[in-house]
């Protein structure tokens, strides 16, 4: 590893003047971080250390819904957020060990690196980790690997559990950079790889995640998480599903579907949410649901089975809410 | 023409240098000062740095290697090694200490971002000759057989009980899955943490 500077800002715009540095790197539970660093894929000569900003905090808004701190630690789970946000708690539940969810910051989680092996092994060529240098895994391994939003530059998948549960929440992230702050609907702040799988955020240089918001959505109080993985705890996805419905008089008024393990970013399953919109909750609505989630769906080698995988998860998360 | 090689023989090894004491940590950050003051070029990271961390309730001040995790601080400039290091990499659990309170993985950390915090160690469970009651608990079930992860186990039952004093039977396998135990000594040692349980 290489050594740095280490930087205890202690406020926003302090932070933000220390991140001016290209060289810097934000660090939080360091908990993904100090791997990358030890591995070589990441080489920071200055870390900003954010955990000294008070950004811990949750906060329930005047009009509904609530804002959670960057810095607050992955081991949510108060009585609240479990009333409001099922999908919320359940998925940080599933996610990584009781240890690693004690260290391990909302910020962090959303902008942790895809375990793709080939990204984690220097001695591989990798678009995201080196630009322009190849991807290893597209005539490698693809177990792992996505079925939805790939491209010719990377074919690896985002390990976050967390930032499903915010994609079937409309939450948006809030930021501050040097330019003021902004808010970024969950859903454009992980980005495809493209020909730029470097790029993985919406953040633009010098710019620090500061706080997490859910909006009070009338599907939220209805919401489950589901994953499916390996072995009974503590691994990544192999597909996991956030679904979230609003009901009236039976009929879904509207869903939300979110998928993990299977893209580059949370991928909404817009097609599964259409095709049971307007229909009862019921094992043919489900149904239509589960076989629209796998429309577009484009395997690799060896990763043929997340497509049915995807259908029977979504299957069993929607027949779980509706037992719920 | 045969590439000269650098053998660790020519220079001297990090732990001779940071064994070596203050000097050369004083001597960095002096340098630090003056590339700040001025318009030269801006000094290069420090390699090593004085902290002083709080183990057990006693402050302890050491020069460290500024990349130093936590764990290896403990094991190796401290002399606590009932912290064991396993995996090195946050899967494996054996490296687990209680930070405030809350059970974390000393392996992955920068042993000087943990200044100013409360940090407990196998070592620090005990009261003198008396057992915490989860160490009793994991000798009277038998809840380990080679003992490597059993530190960690056992601090990371602590924190459990602590998060969670009424844990149910049911939740314990998966609120324990961030400690591995290759021996397999499972059973006895949810059987441990279900006899703790009410204990602490």
């Amino acid at each position: 590893m290489r050594t740095f500077h280490l930087d205890r800002p202690e406020s926003i715009p302090a932070a933000v003047r220390a991140l001016r540095d290209p060289d810097a790197q934000v660090i939080a539970g360091g908990t993904d971080l100090i791997t990358l660093m030890r591995d070589g894929v990441r080489t920071p000569s200055r870390l900003v250390d954010v955990s000294g900003l008070g950004l811990d905090r949750v906060d329930w808004l005047p009009g509904g819904g609530v804002r959670i701190g960057a810095l607050h630690p992955n081991s949510a789970d108060d009585p609240r957020l479990r009333a409001e946000y099922p999908v919320l708690v359940e998925a940080l539940r599933s996610g990584a060990s009781p240890q690693i969810r004690n260290m391990a910051s909302f910020g962090g989680n959303l902008l942790q690196q895809t375990r793709c092996t080939y990204y984690r092994l220097p001695e591989f060529p990798c678009n995201r980790r080196n630009p322009g240098s190849g991807c290893a895994s597209i005539d490698g391994d693809s177990s792992k690997q996505a079925i939805f939003g790939t491209s010719g530059s990377c074919v690896a998948v985002h390990p976050s559990d967390l930032a499903v549960a915010l994609q079937a929440l409309d939450a948006v992230v809030l930021v501050a950079g040097p330019d003021g702050d902004r808010r970024i609907p969950i859903d454009e702040f992980h980005r495809l790889p493209g020909d730029t799988p470097h790029r993985d955020s919406a953040l633009r240089p010098g710019e620090l995640v500061v706080a997490v918001e859910l909006p009070a959505v009338p599907f939220a109080r209805r919401s489950h998480y589901l994953k499916f993985r390996d072995r009974a705890s503590f691994a990544f996805a192999l597909v996991s599903a956030a679904v979230a419905v609003d009901q009236r008089d039976g009929v879904v008024r509207t869903a939300r579907i979110a998928l993990g393990g299977v893209a580059p970013k949370p991928w909404r399953a817009t097609h599964a949410e259409q095709a049971l919109t307007g229909r009862r909750l019921d094992s043919a609505g489900i149904d239509a649901a589960a076989e629209a989630a796998v429309l577009g769906a484009a395997p690799r080698p060896d990763n043929h089975y997340k497509v049915q995988l995807v259908r029977r998860v979504v299957r069993r998360a929607l027949n779980e809410l509706g037992e719920s | 023409m045969t590439p000269r090689k650098h053998t660790s023989s020519h220079l001297p090894s990090r732990r001779a240098f940071l064994a070596g004491g203050l000097s050369a940590g004083a001597g960095l950050a002096g340098a630090s000062a003056l590339g700040s003051a001025s318009a030269a070029p801006p000094a290069p990271p420090p390699e090593t740095s004085k902290i002083t961390l709080t183990i057990n309730g006693v402050a302890r001040t050491t020069d460290v290697d500024t990349r130093a995790s936590l764990l290896d601080v403990l094991r190796e400039r401290i002399g606590l090694t009932g912290t064991k290091k396993g995996c090195n990499q946050g899967a494996c659990g054996a490296c687990t200490v209680l930070v405030d309170g809350r059970r974390s993985l000393s392996c992955l950390t920068i042993a000087t971002r943990y200044e100013g915090r409360e940090i407990t160690t196998i070592e620090g469970l005990a009261d003198g000759d008396q057992l915490h009651p989860v160490q009793r608990a994991f000798v009277e079930h038998d809840g380990f057989q080679c003992g490597f992860c059993t530190s960690g186990q056992i601090v990371s039952a602590v924190g459990l009980l602590a998060e969670n004093p009424a844990v149910p039977d049911a939740e314990i396998p998966e609120l324990m899955s961030g400690n591995l135990c290759r021996c397999a000594a499972y059973p006895n040692i949810t059987a441990a943490i279900r006899d703790a349980r009410g204990q602490v």
